[in-house]
């Protein structure tokens, strides 16, 4: 009952809306982003839709592509890896980039950038999705334009993706270049003490551990 | 009852299944395997396509046995050993019941009337017409002697601006082309094989590697001192090892010096197939370069790639090489796809010690040990002949029998690649695309995928053209009637 009225006519309405929008976003990324912001014109829900999306064709890239482009081995394929490659990075760039930006007076919220980058994906799910179906009826010599098209959609999705972080958070092309830069090191950073994390705690777990077997062993 | 009937029924039936059983065949097998590399560079395992059927020794024929010999030839039926350590050339003979026999053993020659011999001869070849071509290493020349054993001529240093007259010519390895020419390969020349006219005048190298030289080492020999330049590695082309003639008188020749890192990205070449250019011609349609081992792990103090020792063509177009590293022999066939490779380092038959030598006599194959002095005779086995029939079928443009052939293979063998691809070529050839496609799809082979997929999509399309066209002109004609109808529609409303 609670979730029927949450879905009401008019938020579908809008999610429809916020996600069509993607389609003009697409082709006037500097008016698109900045009216994506400080219109209102996007919603988290269309955002959300875009990622899942994207993930999916991820996934169906892999598996359904014809072999001549990607070599599918079932038994070596993990769909959990497969997402993981995507997401990750993804989460720690969105909050590595929000973290800088936020020193060098961006004007983007991290929802805001999270945003910016899921909308940048539209590009992806529109172009690679024809492509699998693409990918079985061509042959090799005309793979070259499967490949062409597969790099093209990665550096739309990535020009897209430096427009975003300029509208968002009002920043000239250098700055934006720049921060692009530092937004990669910083995912670095990020990632290092993460692992560094993981290690320390890792090995405090180990040291009790060996505590109580050293313990256990003494007494029984 | 009934239910009695039925187990009774059962129980016949397993004893029916377990009478029906072949018993396991249960032989001495060798003490090596057979072996493929797949798509993924993974060696499967595979059943033997050669199998040792004869070790010789010097000792058996009561002539000693031999020391250190380093070479080998064989004509259609006579196997000529150069016996290195004992300073002559021991000739077998291969009679009609296989067994192997000892012709003669040469230790001199008649030198214009004197008797002359040899100081550690390194190879021989001999024509048509039984000339024997020697490559008497230490005495510095090739010499040449008739089949009475005198001597034609002897081939010298070559007084020529391009070879240092202070070194020593040390000829190791040398054969005859069809016309005449001698073609060698002497210790420390790394120009090349050397080429010498029929009368003995040499005229010149080929196949000469080519020194490559990248930007990048440029820089780095710019910014480096006098003392750092000295010490780094200098742009030695390579020095062959072995040469020898396939019958259509293109020249083979392998070396083992070679960067490890060159191999896979085939760089290195460790084979090569030259044409009378010096050009290399070896073709490679294989998932991987004719280089041995695709992987070689450490173990057993052996590491590191294979390294060819010696060559040989067969007259079926397919290559066989020996790498002393770690005793085995690998075939090609003559797109450059690994047929089989087996063989090992070992006491038992069929393994060596230090192979050096590799000949064949029609299907057969000869492997000389030097080490152990030994001759180890290969015959294809039933397996190894089906691959071999299936790739004369196919060469003769007989598709229907090659892909019998094949079947029969995978029937023994399932995990052999390219005999799906076999199958697969064969039914592209019998327009039967689709079937093709499937095979050629189990075992990766996209470019021939690609060939069936695109005749079968010709086909599809002009089964189906008729029916494009009519959904095309159909909705050609909807679409004006709906336009003509509105058309109409808003004629009457406006009146």
């Amino acid at each position: 009952m609670k979730i029927a009225e949450k879905i009401n006519k008019a938020s579908l309405a809008q999610w429809g809306k916020s996600l069509k929008y993607s389609l003009h976003l697409i082709v006037h990324p500097f008016d698109g982003f900045w009216d994506l912001i400080h219109e209102k014109r996007g919603s988290m829900a269309a955002a959300n839709t875009i990622l899942v999306l994207m993930l999916l064709i991820k996934v169906w890239k892999v598996q359904f592509t014809n072999f001549m482009f990607i070599l599918y081995i079932p038994e070596e394929f993990n769909i959990l890896m497969c997402l993981a490659e995507a997401v990750i990075p993804l989460a720690i760039g969105c909050v590595s980039n929000w973290c800088l930006t936020t020193l060098f007076d961006g004007k983007g919220t991290l929802k805001n950038i999270y945003m910016g980058v899921c909308y940048s994906l539209a590009p992806y799910v529109l172009l690679q999705l024809p492509m699998i179906f693409l990918s079985n009826i061509v042959t090799l010599e005309e793979g070259v334009f499967w490949s062409y098209l597969n790099s093209f959609t990665y550096i739309w999705c990535g020009l897209l993706m430096l427009c975003a972080m300029m509208m968002i958070h009002d920043y000239t092309l250098g700055k934006a270049l720049l921060a692009a830069i530092a937004t990669a090191v910083g995912m670095l950073v990020i990632i290092f003490i993460i692992l560094l994390f993981f290690s320390l705690i890792s090995d405090g777990f180990a040291y009790f551990i060996s505590l109580y077997k050293e313990i256990a062993f003494r007494f029984y | 009852m009934k239910k009695m009937q039925i187990i009774r029924r059962i129980l016949c039936l397993l004893l029916v299944m377990f009478l029906l059983t072949p018993a396991v065949e249960t032989k001495a097998e060798a003490n090596y395997y057979t072996y493929v590399y797949d798509y993924f560079g993974e060696q499967r395992e595979s059943p033997d396509a050669y199998t040792a059927e004869k070790v010789v020794m010097g000792i058996d024929y009561g002539i000693g046995n031999f020391n250190n010999p380093q070479g080998m030839f064989t004509t259609e039926n006579k196997i000529y050993i150069v016996d290195t350590g004992n300073n002559r050339i021991v000739v077998l003979k291969v009679e009609e019941d296989r067994s192997i026999s000892l012709e003669k053993e040469i230790k001199t020659f008649s030198n214009n009337g004197a008797e002359d011999s040899f100081d550690a001869p390194n190879d021989i070849y001999v024509r048509e017409n039984g000339d024997m071509y020697i490559c008497d290493t230490n005495n510095n020349r090739i010499v040449q002697i008739d089949k009475d054993l005198k001597l034609v001529q002897e081939i010298v240093k070559p007084v020529d601006e391009t070879y240092d007259a202070s070194q020593e010519f040390l000829p190791t390895k040398a054969v005859v082309d069809p016309a005449g020419r001698i073609l060698t390969i002497a210790k420390n020349v790394n120009k090349g094989v050397m080429q010498y006219s029929p009368d003995g005048r040499f005229i010149g190298y080929i196949g000469a590697n080519e020194v490559t030289f990248s930007m990048i080492d440029y820089i780095w020999k710019k910014l480096s001192t006098q003392a750092q330049r000295a010490q780094m590695e200098q742009f030695v082309p390579t020095e062959y090892n072995n040469i020898a003639l396939d019958k259509d008188g293109f020249i083979y020749v392998t070396t083992s010096v070679f960067d490890e890192w060159d191999l896979l990205g085939d760089s290195a070449k460790p084979i090569r197939k030259l044409n009378s250019m010096g050009t290399d011609i070896l073709i490679k349609n294989g998932n991987y370069p004719p280089i041995g081992d695709i992987t070689w792990g450490n173990a057993s103090g052996v590491s590191g790639p294979s390294k060819m020792v010696d060559i040989t063509a067969l007259e079926n177009d397919t290559y066989y090489v020996v790498d002393r590293v770690r005793g085995r022999l690998f075939g090609y066939d003559s797109q450059g796809n690994l047929l089989y490779a087996f063989g090992g380092i070992g006491n038992a038959a069929g393994t060596f010690l230090y192979p050096i030598a590799l000949d064949h006599i029609g299907y057969d194959l000869y492997v000389l040990d030097q080490r152990a002095g030994s001759l180890t005779r290969f015959k294809l086995t039933e397996y190894g002949t089906l691959i071999n029939e299936a790739l004369a079928a196919y060469k003769m443009g007989d598709y229907d029998l090659s892909a019998e052939y094949w079947r029969q293979v995978i029937r023994v063998n399932g995990n052999y690649d390219l005999a799906y691809i076999g199958i697969g070529r064969a039914l592209l050839r019998q327009e039967r695309y689709e079937e093709a496609m499937e095979y050629f799809e189990a075992k990766y082979d996209a470019e021939n995928y690609s060939k069936a997929y695109k005749l079968w999509r010709k086909e599809w399309i002009e089964e189906h053209i008729g029916i494009f066209m009519v959904v095309l002109i159909g909705a050609l004609v909807l679409n004006w009637g709906i336009k003509k109808i509105k058309k109409i529609k808003k004629e009457a409303m406006e009146e």
